[in-house]
């Protein structure tokens, strides 16, 4: 078990260093870090001490070496755009970006699972078939089509719902939370269930072709030929063997689910990194960027390295096999 | 006796888009306690249907159209779905061919067979965990109380089948259907699960339906037999009766193709026409076209003397030191890679014209040996010398050296060795086009259609699809493709393995016939004793990656020198006995 | 079945289309049908688009600001020239969507045709040969998943921003958004593509080719290529919804496609601007024809993809 967490923690750092080299030649290469960092009235010689202290004419694979280091001691620069620190920019958006990722994804598994789980039990069912019909407007209306509709209906219309922001928040040291209040939690509603469709979907028509290929094996056909009862027979057996694959996909959501964050973020002016991103690519402030991308492929890698612990909890055969070598 | 089951004029039919599919006409068969009842037939005779339909499990759209099924007194068929889900297990129930694949991986054997039992009785889980371990000592579990907590992957297949058996059992059935229980078995475990299930059947006085293709097993183990044909019932009665004394042709065909141990035949004879070629059009020819021209063209380059006596002919494949070992597919960057050895130390010598049968269990290294010497893996060791030239590895073997041409292969699955998206007739003209041994497409087309009617399929064949014909002729199509190469090195690699055994006859037939005729020289690799005994001059023997026995088939089969070819064929389910009753 | 001359071509057609597994299936699927019809007209018309509109909408001069925001032609304050009225520049809704529509396809099927290539040639190499180009690869395209489509796209525009200046970016936006739309999804060909090779190249009919000393490139391309075609359809198809949708969402986003030429995704965003003061038409009908077109397509991707993969039925 060692041996493999090691072999994929392994590749996890080559992963990050082929990112961390992609976000270090973008801020290398594009543009010119130096002329967008001074005004134009500098003049060429503090423009070439600059570059000289910033270590811009050392060797680039020195310049790469000391990003890196700056990236893992947490110091990412200043933003083009703010000239603030793009560590402290980040962190304050972080918070907002995070909740509404964790409830769009308990959103998406809470009701994707027992749906897909349903529609691959009872096939040709009334129910069943609304919810397939569902799947197949979840995955082609566009998010943002979603969200308009959202604060169409619930917000202009109804007026239930808050359309913007974040609404009130409650300070715990730097993490500002939306989940502590009335107002907040009602904010955070739209853009989690606009957020989470898609996610939603793609888990129930997953959760449904798998559970349909476990229940045509043949241990399933045994187990029913010995009258294992129903339940248990969907459950403990078939579902159980869905998990690998469908844990697998999930970690991969997990990034669409930040990655789609930037358009729900964008509809709902919701302050979170997304929006963040948006902004520093319209105005190509490439630290932000080259930070951000850093962040987000970290995120997945941790990710990943957790599914794959997973595994190890779901499947004896991946056990053994470790165990051997 | 008392009776178990009784089903009576049950007739099972399945809609399809070409109409409503026949699959069990008017079946009648009854099946008492302490008997075990064969249920033997080739593909599409509908035998597992039965199995499905007693079990009340047919798979949608299939129904039961009309007819009865009594077991014990109660009519299946009237049965909710409830009622019936409570029968199924608790006292009816199936053991299935694939050990490997009806165990539930992700759960421990113990929790399988514990969840089985309180699902029928009404026991506390320790009380469970008793009698699952005195089920897993009674299939033969050796140190159960240690192994149940493992999980299935951690046994040997036929470990699996007794697990599976077990779990059958669980809940002191009347009526077990074993539906190809031993098929996906080694003979020598075969034989011993064959034994416990007998075992079983007496001392619990449970009846037992077997579902087999395998007339040697049938002959082995059952009571009572009902031969089964494309969903109807030809034959039944004690199985000593029905085999040793057929009454009816299509018994006695069966029969006949059924390959023996004990003898070599020239020919198999008295064969079941294949339905699907004699229905095929003939009418429709490619101008020029016949058997003849296919031979005069494929002999045309040959000198062979077939009437050489044997020890004359020159050597055409000698093998020394021959090794393959394969390395697991991650690179390694941190440790060596012990590999695995997949055979070694393997030394022979073929004669040109003679036919080298080559024998051995799963994992006995038979296919890698085929491989090694077409070049598809590289030996690790040792060489190959090939009409007295060394012939290199695979991968430094050039794509013009005449070994790619000369040495040809039929492989063992005729529906994954024919490209599905190409036409019969490209699929055939291709050797004569890339070794460029015709460019005329008139002649290439010609040499096609006579190829195809040298191995007795219609001239038409050749414009249609390789998934619009059966597994027999699609192996005919693949021996064709092999031939028109002209070859003079054939490796067959279990050609007959997927096939029912009149189409295996056939098959063998056919494969004698052309070697014969054109001086092929042979390796011929299967599982089957009988096969190899009925078409190889040689013998070789593996086991495990190494070269066991090596003899002259007449001398190997009267007097096999290494106990383990003595156990195999002592093992081997044969028709040995039935041949003193005849 | 005996059949006189006469019928004999309906009769082998009727034998074709039984025979013919995609066929038979889809003469039997009203909804697949309905949907290739929409998917169909879809694509004429915005091939058309020049012969179809009533005016062109990218030609600044033909446009009057003074026709700007008039309501579909069936309203009270609706006019006869605009039948689903005109959006805020005054350009008239319906060319607007057709045009939105052919630059939207555009996009989608260029993206499509780009990353289907490169995801089929390294996913046909990879799965062929495995080894140390497979691992190489694979771990490219691990790299590449851990960023997702949108994530992948904006940052290439990001990119294309940063290296060209304002007025070439523009001019060369729809290579960008081409190449950035593709490059995020030439990973899932690959990986299908791989699979399904590595399943096919241990297919006794490709060893059958290996032993006659066949030449890898013509393996992969004669044998292998056309029996992997079913998997590469259905990806081509439903990445091709997922392309339009992205292209959608990153001209929603504002870092698609120039102002000056919308398509549905800048239409829509023009739209949500004026949707809460009651001007919905510019919302509603570039949105509904977005949705529909791309719940068309999806619908032929499930289509195939439940056709072509028996073991779902």
């Amino acid at each position: 078990m060692l041996n493999f967490i090691l072999r994929r923690l392994l590749q996890s750092v080559f992963v990050m260093l082929a990112v961390s080299l992609i976000a270090f030649s973008l801020f290398r290469f594009v543009g010119d870090p130096v002329a967008q960092m001074v005004g134009q009235e500098t003049s060429i010689e503090d423009q070439e001490n600059l570059r000289e202290r910033l270590g811009l004419n050392d060797p680039l694979i020195t310049q790469y070496g000391r990003f890196v280091g700056n990236l893992v001691q947490g110091e990412f620069g200043f933003s083009y755009r703010t000239r603030q620190p793009v560590s402290e920019m980040i962190l304050n958006r972080m918070p907002a970006t995070l909740e509404l990722g964790l409830v769009s994804l308990l959103i998406s598994l809470l009701v994707g699972i027992p749906a897909g789980i349903y529609t691959a039990i009872k096939r040709g069912g009334v129910l069943s078939n609304v919810l397939l019909i569902s799947t197949l407007i979840g995955i082609s209306v566009p998010t943002f089509v979603i969200g308009i509709f959202l604060i169409y209906l619930f917000g202009v219309e109804l007026g239930w719902l808050p359309t913007f922001g974040r609404g009130q928040t409650v300070q715990i040291g730097w993490w500002q939370t939306s989940f502590l209040t009335w107002d907040g939690l009602k904010s955070l509603l739209l853009p989690a269930i606009t957020l989470g469709i898609y996610q939603l979907t793609l888990t129930m028509r997953l959760v449904r072709a798998e559970m349909q290929d476990v229940l045509k094996t043949d241990f399933i056909k045994f187990a029913t030929a010995r009258g294992i009862n129903y339940r248990s027979l969907y459950f403990n057996h078939a579902f159980r063997n869905t998990l690998v694959p469908v844990i697998t996909i999930i970690g991969l959501q997990l990034g669409g689910i930040i990655a789609f964050s930037i358009v729900t973020e964008s509809v709902f002016q919701w302050p979170g990194m997304g929006l963040l991103f948006l902004d520093s690519i319209r105005y190509v402030d490439i630290p932000v960027m080259s930070v951000y991308l850093v962040l987000i492929a970290l995120m997945f890698v941790v990710i990943n390295l957790f599914v794959d612990m997973l595994y190890f909890a779901i499947d004896p055969r991946v056990r053994l096999k470790s165990a051997h070598g | 006796m008392d009776t178990l089951l009784n089903i009576s004029q049950l007739s099972v039919k399945f809609p399809t888009r070409f109409g409503e599919f026949t699959a069990l006409d008017n079946i009648d068969l009854s099946v008492a306690a302490g008997e075990i009842h064969g249920l033997v037939g080739e593909s599409g005779a509908g035998k597992s249907t039965v199995g499905a339909a007693i079990m009340g499990l047919l798979q949608s759209p299939g129904y039961i159209a009309s007819g009865d099924i009594n077991f014990m007194g109660e009519q299946l068929g009237s049965l909710s779905a409830e009622q019936y889900h409570a029968i199924r297990g608790q006292r009816i129930s199936m053991i299935f061919q694939d050990p490997q694949t009806s165990l539930n991986p992700l759960l421990r054997v113990s929790e399988q067979l514990i969840e089985t039992i309180r699902q029928h009785s009404d026991v506390s889980h320790a009380q469970a965990r008793d009698r699952a371990i005195s089920l897993l000592e009674e299939t033969g579990i050796r140190d159960v109380e240690q192994r149940m907590d493992e999980y299935p992957h951690q046994f040997s297949g036929g470990m699996r089948q007794r697990v599976v058996i077990a779990l059958a059992l669980c809940s002191d059935p009347e009526l077990i259907i074993a539906d190809e229980p031993t098929t996906a078995l080694d003979v020598s475990v075969q034989k011993q699960i064959l034994a416990l299930i007998r075992a079983l059947c007496t001392t619990r006085n449970i009846g037992i339906i077997l579902i087999t293709h395998d007339i040697g097993v049938i002959n082995e183990i059952t009571d009572r037999v009902t031969v089964l044909r494309s969903g109807r019932v030809i034959e039944s009665g004690p199985t000593a009766q029905v085999l040793g004394n057929p009454s009816d042709e299509y018994t006695k065909a069966l029969m006949a193709a059924v390959p023996r141990l004990d003898k070599r035949l020239d020919r198999f004879r008295n064969i079941v026409s294949d339905d699907i070629l004699t229905k095929e059009n003939t009418s429709w020819v490619v101008e020029g076209a016949s058997s003849k021209l296919a031979s005069d063209w494929l002999l045309q380059d040959h000198q062979f003397d077939t009437q050489e006596p044997d020890d004359n002919r020159q050597s055409i494949l000698s093998v020394t030191d021959l090794a393959v070992t394969f390395y697991s597919g991650q690179p390694g960057w941190f440790k060596r890679d012990p590999g695995f050895k997949a055979i070694s130390d393997i030394n022979f010598t073929m004669r040109s014209g003679q036919v080298l049968g080559v024998v051995g269990e799963s994992g006995s290294g038979k296919s890698t040996l085929a491989k090694a010497v077409v070049g598809l893996v590289d030996p690790s060791h040792g060489e190959m010398i090939f009409k007295s030239a060394v012939l290199p590895p695979g991968s430094r073997r050039a794509r013009t050296h005449p070994a790619r041409r000369q040495i040809q292969m039929v492989f063992q699955d005729p529906y994954s060795s024919l490209n599905n998206r190409q036409k019969v007739e490209d699929i055939i003209a291709e050797p004569i086009r890339f070794y460029k041994m015709a460019s005329d497409n008139k002649k290439i087309r010609q040499l096609v259609a006579s190829v195809l009617e040298l191995v007795e399929m219609p001239q038409s064949a050749m414009l249609k699809y390789p998934h619009q014909f059966s597994g027999g002729q699609r192996q005919r199509i693949a021996v064709a493709r092999a031939l028109v190469a002209r070859p003079e090195f054939l490796i067959c690699d279990e050609p007959t393995s997927a096939l029912d055994v009149s189409i295996q006859a056939q098959i063998l037939n056919l494969l004698k016939d052309l070697q014969q005729t054109f001086g092929l020289s042979i390796l011929f690799i299967s599982h089957n004793l009988a096969v190899i005994r009925q078409i190889s001059d040689s013998v070789l023997v593996l086991r495990n990656g190494a070269l066991v026995e090596s003899a002259q088939t007449e001398q190997f089969f009267s007097a096999p020198k290494h106990e383990y070819s003595q156990m195999l064929l002592r093992e081997t389910p044969s028709l040995a006995m039935l041949q003193k009753q005849l | 079945m005996d059949s006189t001359k006469k019928s004999s071509i309906t009769e082998s057609w009727r034998r074709f289309s039984r025979e013919n597994e995609l066929v038979y299936l889809f003469l039997r699927n009203r909804v697949a049908q309905l949907a290739a019809f929409i998917a169909i007209v879809s694509v004429g018309a915005a091939a058309l688009a020049n012969f179809i509109a009533p005016t062109n909408p990218y030609d600044i001069a033909s446009i009057d600001i003074m026709d700007s925001l008039i309501p579909p032609a069936w309203s009270a304050e609706g006019e006869s020239r605009f039948i689903i009225g005109t959006d805020d520049q005054g350009r008239d809704l319906f060319s607007a969507i057709l045009y939105g529509t052919r630059l939207s396809l555009t996009v989608g099927l260029l993206s499509i045709g780009f990353a289907s290539i490169l995801g089929v040639t390294v996913g046909l190499m990879a799965g062929y040969f495995g080894g140390r180009f497979d691992a190489i690869v694979m771990r490219i395209a691990d790299v590449q998943l851990s960023l997702p489509a949108i994530l992948t796209a904006l940052l290439i525009d990001g990119i294309a921003r940063g290296i060209l200046p304002q007025d070439k970016h523009d001019s060369l936006m729809i290579v960008v958004l081409t190449v950035a739309i593709g490059l995020s999804l030439w990973v899932n060909f690959a990986r299908t593509v791989r699979a399904s090779t590595f399943v096919e190249r241990n297919k006794e009919y490709v060893q059958a080719c290996q032993i006659m000393g066949m030449h890898p490139l013509r393996i992969m391309l004669v044998h292998i290529l056309p029996n992997i075609m079913g998997p590469i359809l259905v990806i081509l198809t439903v990445d091709l919804a997922v392309a339009v949708l992205l292209e959608a969402t990153l001209s929603f986003l504002g870092v698609g496609v120039p102002p000056n030429q919308p398509s549905l995704g800048t239409l829509i965003r023009i739209g949500t601007e004026y949707l809460f003061s009651g001007e919905w038409w510019i919302v509603i009908f570039p949105s509904g024809m977005l949705i529909t077109m791309i719940i068309s397509i999806n619908i032929l991707g499930d289509f195939l993809r439940d056709a072509l993969n028996p073991r779902l039925r």
